[in-house]
């Protein structure tokens, strides 16, 4: 008799990415330690996710094995990957057949991001959706006539620098619709590699120590010969300076004002007794003036619930206002209450992360890396 | 001074925790071990183990990248 491979297999974070889009039935088995699982875990629409830390698996998988589904898809996770191998292999070696292990672990799903096309736009462009699905982040690109802009670029800046170089686009602009608190921000970083122009508000820019253009209102970003318009919104709440871009009269891009499911928390670059008032002006009056139509892109999601058939997250400006919990809020001292008094923790390192953005700390790759781990928490909703 | 020393630096996990558990099957009650260790994950993790076996952590300390574990198997 020939003797038994255990070798398992590896599952790329874009392989989960699209059996999580797909909404594919999936068993998790997590082996990282209790406290880093319940702060952040991997959830789709029909995983099961099971934690059990390796450390307590050393003598054996026995004990367990009736826990774990022997005819579904099981996937191993840890916060590397050494330890979901181990695991993994003792699991191929008890009989399950269908056992992989994720690449690169916890530490790669947070870099991962998948893009996915939005739409097109009048004239033969596009606009794309780049989702950072295991952080909850979404960044675009627009792109036409050859040229490119990006907006509210992450830090994994070879992404977007290989996908526009795939189809023989310019990376022109890159453009922060607020100074970012809960990840790392590529704009800069990626603008200068590129000699493209870096776009941030004025006002969340007053500590920065580099050079910028000055995102302001009413002034058109252009992205090819064809000239589609991005037309900056002033919208503070969330910063100061936050401000929201439409695109070709029809994608409304509110960075971390408006979400899908929820609204911005006005707390994490100052006090949010001073904010709420604009956040509430922002979200009642001005954001309400615009058309119905405009199809909201935020630059963040809560869960997998708000991911779309594609993988897409987006919704439409009327709709949200029948449906968002923090659009419906009928009284203005009720939504100070709400906003002010019933915010989620803060995210992980926020205060270091406002001193890279603002290029004051110029951390290691790994030490960025680390002050990005864990859940955005950046909607008032979040848990 | 602790009874035994593990030295685990360089290695990944699960090895920090895996070469731990191998000595402390061998010691006596009220014997101490010194891990070290350079994996950054592994504060939380010895954390939960040595709790998980009923275990004491007497203290952590970083320097220069690496970490020790002072443990007592009670």
């Amino acid at each position: 008799m020939m003797e038994q491979q255990t070798s398992v297999k590896a599952m790329t974070a874009h392989e989960l990415t699209q059996l999580l889009f797909a909404q594919e039935e999936l068993f998790i088995l997590d082996v990282r330690n209790t406290s880093d699982y319940e702060a952040w875990q991997i959830e789709g629409h029909r995983v099961v996710s099971m934690n059990i830390p390796y450390f307590d698996l050393l003598d054996g998988v026995e004990a367990v094995l009736e826990k774990i589904p022997v005819k579904q898809k099981v996937l191993v996770v840890c916060a590397k990957e050494g330890s979901s191998i181990f695991v993994a292999e003792m699991l191929a070696e008890a009989g399950f057949t269908d056992v992989s292990y994720l690449q690169g672990g916890m530490k790669a799903w947070s870099e991962h991001l998948e893009p996915v096309k939005v739409g097109d736009l009048r004239d033969g462009g596009a606009i794309y959706q780049f989702v950072r699905i295991g952080k909850g982040c979404l960044s675009y690109m627009i792109v036409s006539g050859g040229e490119a802009a990006v907006v509210d670029t992450l830090r994994m800046t070879d992404v977007y620098e290989a996908f526009a170089a795939k189809h023989q686009w310019t990376i022109k602009h890159t453009i922060d619709t607020h100074l970012h608190a809960d990840h790392i921000s590529g704009g800069k970083k990626l603008a200068d590699r590129l000699d493209a122009s870096y776009w941030l508000p004025e006002k969340d820019a007053e500590e920065v120590t580099y050079s910028y253009r000055k995102l302001e209102e009413g002034q058109e970003i252009q992205v090819g010969a064809t000239k589609i318009a991005i037309l900056p919104i002033y919208s503070p709440g969330h910063t100061i300076g936050s401000t929201s871009l439409i695109v070709d009269d029809t994608y409304f891009l509110t960075g971390d004002s408006l979400f899908v499911a929820s609204i911005g928390r006005p707390d994490l670059a100052g006090k949010a007794e001073d904010w709420v008032g604009d956040l509430h002006n922002t979200l009642y009056n001005r954001y309400k003036e615009l058309p119905e139509h405009l199809v909201v892109l935020p630059a963040h999601f809560g869960n997998y619930t708000e991911l779309g058939p594609m993988g897409t997250v987006s919704a439409r400006l009327g709709d949200l206002y029948r449906n968002n919990p923090g659009l419906t809020i009928a009284d203005e001292s009720e939504f100070r209450h709400i906003v002010t008094h019933h915010l989620p923790p803060q995210p992980n390192a926020y205060q270091e992360i406002r001193q890279v953005n603002m290029g004051k700390l110029k951390p290691s790759e790994e030490e960025q890396q680390e002050m990005e781990v864990g859940p955005n928490r950046c909607a008032i909703h979040d848990k | 001074m602790a009874d035994i020393v593990v030295d685990t630096k360089g290695l990944a996990c699960p090895m920090p925790i895996v070469k731990a558990k191998k000595a402390m099957d061998g010691m006596q009650s009220g014997q101490t071990m010194e891990v070290l260790s350079t994996d950054k994950g592994s504060l939380n993790d010895f954390t939960a183990w040595v709790k998980q076996t009923g275990n004491e952590l007497v203290s952590h300390e970083v320097e220069n990248g690496v970490y020790k574990f002072l443990v007592k198997k009670l």
